[in-house]
């Protein structure tokens, strides 16, 4: 029982703070400057190697 | 040596199959053990017959027999699935088709998760590993890793839908919805999905493109989410190795939490994560323009990630489970509603610009209701998680319609606009065989879609309500024998919905055949004058 005390108050404090950091980080990230142009070239990679794969 | 290695170890493998059958506890047991043998033991003389013969791997092309291989099994799996559930939906409404001479094995109880599976393993399992075997190697620009590993994959994954299928049938399944195989089963997937992982990773690995594209996300959550959850809710014990009966680590409410934990994010990783992985390539291929917002898909996935696998909980409101975790599912699934918007978002507005193509293009129709149908059972779901709601939508069919416009609207629909797209690339067609035939199939499975959820609808609130009504005594007013009467009408409309939906895919298949057999070949067009329409 020890160990799950431990572990559900790990989970609802830290963790959660770790989680919750973790994806506000990723929504900075994805607006850094030159974001949007970066993007641009890889919304496009779709588009790009159809037939057969990239030479070496 | 490695061929030598591959006899031997095949060989042992049917004796002790055979082995395993002669010690058999039970029939499905029995019936597995000597499915086993047999493809072990063909297995064995194929690789002697074709002994010495090397497979070479041109890494200057795409592996895509595979894919095609995957494509013709999804076709196939979905007629499948959908003719049982038609089956099994009448049978509801006619109870006399549980016939007496077949009692036993082709009741409802025993034909429900051979649909389920079929319809959500077979024919979505297969669309999710062919259509990631695609996306993988054009966004990477590299053959898939693993050179025959592949082919070990899809076939390996039939033999886990056959053995699963029989062992339903024949009642060897440890009553767990969504994840009915037993203990052997278990093993076997488990070993086919490590090496699909293997396949999958590895080709990102040996990427050409120096970013990892979308939809590349979206499949390897699905991939490494399904893993986890497949271990944890099947961390049984089996009675004994000789059969399939097998006993749960996990006790009570425990298990009743791992079991939802498993089964809703079944619903997200596998049902949700894959199949965007999906509408993140082929929607943009389709209208030939990139997808609307690359920012918001990468939050879309984060934020997808991030709170599914909180939601499970909401499947146990009013159970022995505590109050907070169910209250902590229910907050988890109202706030997914902004993911799931977000990312239906950015698949219709891939369309600004190219609305016109709505107008001409079947395919493409396609896949847009099917977001529509995503963004709509998104909508239901979360509110049907509220607990008040609850209450009221718990074990009644408005549950079975909720499910059924995701999964035949959301995941069907773009299964189907994903087939129209690959078999003409895939067998080298300059277009598909009939535009006008997608139409009918389209019109024909949305109709059918929603019949059968207005139909749950009307059933499934008024089933909650007629199980709630008491007279001014407090007494329930209601038998539920009269509910079962009561929704009869509703039934046979719900049959005839997915009667609609199965008309549909076999006319895509004879389509998708015709498209083959008959659509001109893409090389030899400039060559051969092509009639007008």
């Amino acid at each position: 029982m020890e160990t799950y005390s431990f572990l559900r108050e790990f989970a609802d404090s830290w963790m959660l703070l770790f989680l919750f950091l973790f994806f506000i980080g990723i929504i900075v990230w994805v607006f850094r400057p030159g974001a949007t142009k970066q993007y641009k070239n890889t919304a496009d990679i779709p588009f790009r190697h159809d037939d057969k794969p990239a030479a070496d | 040596m490695l061929n030598y290695i591959k006899l031997i170890a095949l060989a042992l493998v049917t004796l002790l199959a055979l082995i395993a059958a002669n010690y058999a506890r039970d029939l499905a047991y029995l019936v597995h053990a000597l499915i086993v043998t047999a493809v072990s033991g063909g297995l064995f003389i194929w690789s002697l017959k074709s002994f010495g013969t090397k497979v070479t791997h041109s890494q200057a092309e795409y592996m895509d027999g595979v894919v095609r291989a995957g494509v013709i099994a999804t076709a196939f799996w979905g007629v499948i699935g959908f003719l049982a559930g038609v089956f099994i939906a009448f049978q509801l409404a006619f109870p006399v088709l549980n016939f007496d001479w077949a009692q036993g094995f082709t009741n409802f109880g025993r034909l429900r998760p051979l649909h389920t599976s079929a319809v959500i393993f077979a024919f979505g399992g297969n669309a999710l590993i062919a259509s990631s075997f695609y996306v993988v190697q054009r966004t990477s620009a590299a053959r898939l890793w693993g050179g025959n590993l592949a082919w070990f994959v899809f076939w390996g994954y039939q033999l886990f839908i056959v053995l699963a299928a029989t062992g339903y049938l024949l009642g060897g399944t440890q009553s767990k919805e969504y994840a009915e195989p037993e203990w052997h089963v278990d093993l076997w997937l488990t070993v086919v999905w490590v090496a699909y992982l293997a396949v999958f990773l590895g080709t990102i690995i040996k990427r050409k493109e120096p970013h990892i594209y979308v939809a590349n996300w979206f499949y390897l959550s699905f991939i490494v989410t399904v893993a986890m959850l497949h271990l944890v809710n099947n961390a049984t014990i089996p009675v004994s190795i000789f059969g399939s009966k097998s006993v749960i680590v996990w006790a009570g409410v425990q298990d009743a939490m791992t079991q939802w934990w498993y089964g809703h994010n079944a619903v997200g990783f596998f049902l949700t994560a894959g199949f965007l992985g999906m509408m993140y390539y082929f929607i943009p291929k389709q209208a030939e323009r990139p997808v609307f917002s690359y920012k918001l898909s990468i939050i879309h996935f984060w934020a997808l990630i991030f709170i599914y696998i909180w939601a499970g909980p909401h499947h146990l409101h009013y159970t022995a489970l505590p109050d907070w975790a169910s209250t902590l599912g229910m907050v988890f699934s109202i706030v997914l509603w902004m993911p799931s918007w977000g990312g239906m978002i950015n698949g219709l507005m891939t369309l600004s610009g190219a609305w016109d193509k709505l107008r001409t293009d079947p395919v493409i129709r396609m896949m847009v209701i099917s977001v529509g149908f995503y963004g709509m059972s998104t909508f239901e779901g979360p509110m049907m998680s509220i607990r008040a709601v609850n209450s009221l939508s718990h074990y009644t069919d408005w549950t079975i319609g909720h499910v059924h416009s995701g999964a035949l609207g959301w995941n069907g629909m773009i299964t189907f606009g994903v087939l129209y797209f690959l078999v003409p690339v895939l067998w080298k067609r300059e277009r598909l065989y009939s535009l006008t035939l997608v139409s009918w199939h389209f019109w024909l499975a949305t109709i059918g879609i929603v019949l059968y959820a207005a139909s749950m609808w009307v059933t499934g609130i008024m089933e909650g309500l007629m199980w709630r009504e008491v007279d001014a005594n407090g007494f329930l007013v209601n038998s539920f024998a009269d509910t079962v009467a009561a929704k009869f009408p509703m039934y046979v409309v719900r049959g005839l919905g997915g009667l609609m939906f199965l008309l549909g895919s076999i006319i895509m298949c004879y389509n998708l055949w015709m498209t083959v057999k008959k659509s001109p070949a893409k090389e030899s067009s400039l060559s051969v004058a092509v009639p007008a329409e």
